[in-house]
């Protein structure tokens, strides 16, 4: 049975990997069953039915990814670097990211700054506000490892007591730096599974 | 519509029994995207007018006074960066100033130009994002995107001139880390061409609004004798009416030799502070301007052999060179003059001193940074108490605060 | 007027109260005695010629060798004269106490809860000596000489340990794939 690749829709395509729709690999495809027409890894799309089929996983990652909203909450010089890199410049919404001033309705809190151990708790305490799935992002020196600061009053890096996901170094970093984080945090989110449980 | 509101409110309370509001308190921060950072205000209100105002700070006290007494005394100059990190260039130049003075170094005039176009653009920096942030806390998203737009500009010069955006550490003590190039000069002298134009646009978005009008005229008034009571000082200070501008009364850096104006308010009100911040913006971009066409060539390096770096091409010639920056480098200065200074800039948010102790070592026997946004905030309760609780965003806003500096 | 000036006059008005007097790079220091601050301050603001009615700064030092160990610096400036003048308050270490200033200019205020919180001096009459910059429950003055720069041995602020406590228990929350 023949297949004509032109009635494969270019909107099907979830994540980033692999080929593009339109173009599936006649190699690829299913050997069980020759109508599914495999246009990324884990996707497949039946031709003419405008239906594909993949897993729960990919399609939930795939909305999660796509709109991480980070927890408007600056501590320090990062969060001035952060309010650049959402403002008219750099623009993170092209990405759906949309900073929220709620940690109930955030996904993502980026620790910008240097946390002190007199802050530690509130920080804490807007993470437990944070509902699952979440994630964290230590952002600049300060909350990887303490930075230049290494005194009585500073947190040596926010991991002591945060599960942290993504590490951006720099001092504050580069707009580009803090969207790479971003980006290695949508592929992070790109792999996980979905769980059926309260916590996630 | 607020003082309709205010009148109604009034009248009610002649005419008809009040309505029984129980007294709330409500702890607004540490984590407030209007706060500026990491403020905590408790306040204890009475329906919507604050009786009570609590400042909570410290949440960003990182040590840097007693870290500054470990370090010798070029180390210290990326700390300062850390302390206003908005206009990080202005506190490093407030050091070094200050150094300068204890180590009595003379600086050469085309660093002192840098400087001072260096420091005004900080200024103009700070300026934006303390107006896109005010615009934004109190209902104007549309300013802050406008603002950042130009901050970026000059951010990318600042990066072409240190290699940093926003931490630059430019400054050394006796001169500045590299010369400039004349296209860097043209292309500031480009952007001040331009940005009077883009401040009438800022104005044309909010000068007219009638929301902007009505939640900043009037309120959070201080008046000039209290003001100085209180220690305030800096564009808030002058909002007041009192001309006090470091650069003019103990200049430093060349602003003795540039033509500009010290703009004053006359109400003390939220809205003659962004006049006057508003025309401060203007001045700096006209000082920047007379300061690129009078820049004169020659080093950017004072000729002091103890605290300063030798020229590369004599290190890889000479041995003693070789010596000195190795030691400089490894060590820092080995010796200071014994005794105690205080030294006074103007930064964007106001008088930035620095009070140095030294006891003969390489490093400072004491540091202590007097930041205006310490003082800044200890106002709070006076400009809040009475007002709603809505404008308490914008006397935040309007006192142009930065927490780093704040708690050090 | 020139800041030796002030000093001289200072001499003269407080003879008993002032120690020394030094000039270093054109800027003036005086020591004076703790006990009649308030005094001294009142006339350096009222005395017309004066007339410092900027608070500039306002701190304490520590000279852990000295027999009066604590100072507290008064950096002060009037902006009708364009003058400054710097005044240290000696202070013993087993009576750390000094009057406050805060009726004199309200700007003193935190800084004296800071000199209080950094270094341990009580300042009389304050309206609202507490901490500013450590959490209230904080042990030990940080500037002080003899406190180490992160903190002494085998110290942790409580609230920060059970934090950490919260942190290893993280993974018990997080039910694995």
């Amino acid at each position: 049975m023949g297949i004509d690749n032109r009635n494969t829709p270019k909107n099907f395509v979830l994540g980033q990997a692999g080929t593009r729709a339109g173009l599936p690999d006649r190699q690829a495809q299913n050997a069980d069953n020759p109508s599914l027409v495999k246009v990324a890894e884990g996707i497949k799309v039946i031709p003419g039915a405008n239906t594909l089929i993949t897993t729960l996983d990919k399609l939930i990652n795939w909305g999660r990814k796509s709109s991480i909203w980070p927890m408007t909450f600056g501590l320090a010089c990062c969060a001035i670097e952060m309010m650049a890199t959402g403002s008219s410049v750099y623009d993170l919404d092209r990405f759906g990211i949309v900073f929220r001033a709620s940690p109930r309705q955030s996904d993502l809190l980026i620790v910008a700054g240097t946390v002190t151990k007199k802050m530690a708790p509130v920080v804490r305490r807007v993470y437990d506000q944070m509902s699952e799935p979440r994630y964290v992002m230590a952002m600049g020196s300060c909350a990887c490892s303490g930075g230049i600061f290494n005194t009585y009053a500073v947190v040596q890096g926010c991991d002591e007591f945060l599960p942290v996901d993504i590490y951006v170094p720099g001092c504050p970093p580069r707009p580009e730096a803090l969207m790479e984080g971003l980006l290695k945090l949508q592929d992070k989110i790109q792999k996980e599974h979905f769980r059926w449980s309260p916590w996630r | 519509m607020m003082e309709d509101m205010k009148s109604g409110l009034d009248n009610k309370t002649d005419d008809a029994p009040r309505i029984a509001t129980k007294e709330l308190t409500l702890s607004m921060g540490p984590q407030h995207p209007a706060t500026h950072g990491v403020l905590r205000l408790v306040l204890d209100l009475d329906g919507e007018t604050v009786v009570k105002c609590t400042p909570y700070v410290g949440y960003l006290h990182r040590g840097v006074e007693k870290l500054s007494e470990y370090r010798n005394y070029f180390q210290i100059i990326p700390l300062t960066d850390r302390l206003d990190y908005i206009s990080s260039m202005a506190g490093n130049i407030g050091y070094c100033v200050a150094v300068e003075k204890l180590f009595d170094i003379q600086l050469p005039e085309r660093a002192q130009y840098i400087r001072t176009i260096a420091a005004e653009m900080a200024r103009i920096t700070n300026h934006l994002l303390w107006l896109a942030t005010h615009a934004l806390d109190i209902g104007a998203m549309t300013v802050f995107l406008y603002c950042f737009r130009e901050r970026e500009v000059i951010l990318d010069l600042f990066e072409r001139m240190s290699g940093a955006r926003l931490t630059v550490s430019y400054p050394r003590i006796g001169g500045v880390k590299n010369n400039v190039d004349a296209k860097w000069l043209d292309d500031l002298y480009r952007f001040t061409d331009e940005f009077p134009m883009r401040l009438e646009q800022y104005e044309t978005l909010i000068d007219k609004n009638r929301i902007w009008l009505r939640r900043t005229k009037g309120i959070g008034i201080i008046s000039a004798e209290d003001a100085i009571n209180w220690g305030i000082s800096g564009p808030t200070l002058r909002g007041s009416g009192v001309p006090y501008d470091i650069r003019r009364y103990m200049p430093y850096g060349v602003y003795d030799k540039v033509k500009w104006e010290v703009p004053v308010g006359k109400n003390g009100d939220v809205y003659d502070r962004y006049r006057v911040r508003m025309e401060e913006f203007r001045q700096s971009n006209s000082i920047i301007r007379q300061c690129i066409k009078q820049i004169p060539d020659g080093p950017v390096m004072a000729d002091a052999p103890k605290f300063i770096l030798p020229a590369k091409d004599k290190v890889l010639s000479d041995m003693e060179h070789l010596i000195r920056q190795f030691v400089l480098i490894t060590k820092g200065p080995q010796s200071a003059p014994e005794g105690e200074i205080y030294v006074a800039t103007e930064v964007p948010k106001g008088e930035l001193g620095f009070y140095i102790i030294s006891d003969g070592t390489g490093k400072p026997y004491r540091m202590r940074v007097r930041a205006p946004s310490f003082v800044h905030v200890a106002v709070l309760p006076k400009l809040c108490e009475g007002g709603f609780v809505a404008d308490v965003i914008a006397n935040i806003g309007t006192i142009d605060i930065v927490l780093g500096e704040c708690d050090r | 007027m020139e800041p030796l000036e002030i000093a001289e006059l200072l001499k003269e008005k407080f003879p008993i109260e002032v120690q020394d007097v030094t000039n270093f790079r054109d800027q003036v220091s005086v020591s004076v005695k703790r006990d009649r601050i308030s005094d001294i301050c009142r006339y350096l603001i009222d005395d017309p010629d004066i007339s410092m009615d900027f608070l500039s700064d306002l701190c304490g030092v520590d000279y852990p060798e000295r027999r009066l160990r604590f100072e507290v610096v008064y950096n002060l400036c009037s902006l009708k004269y364009k003058h400054r003048i710097r005044i240290k308050a000696l202070i013993p270490e087993d009576d750390p106490s000094i009057d406050s200033v805060v009726p004199l200019w309200s700007g003193a205020n935190w800084h004296e809860r800071e000199a209080c919180d950094m270094f341990g001096i009580v300042f009389n009459g304050h309206p609202d000596l507490r901490r500013i910059l450590m959490p209230e429950d904080w042990e030990g003055y940080p500037l002080r000489k003899d406190y180490p720069l992160r903190g002494p041995e085998g110290f942790e602020y409580r609230k920060y340990e059970e934090l950490k406590e919260l942190h290893t228990h993280d993974d018990e929350w997080t039910i694995k794939s």
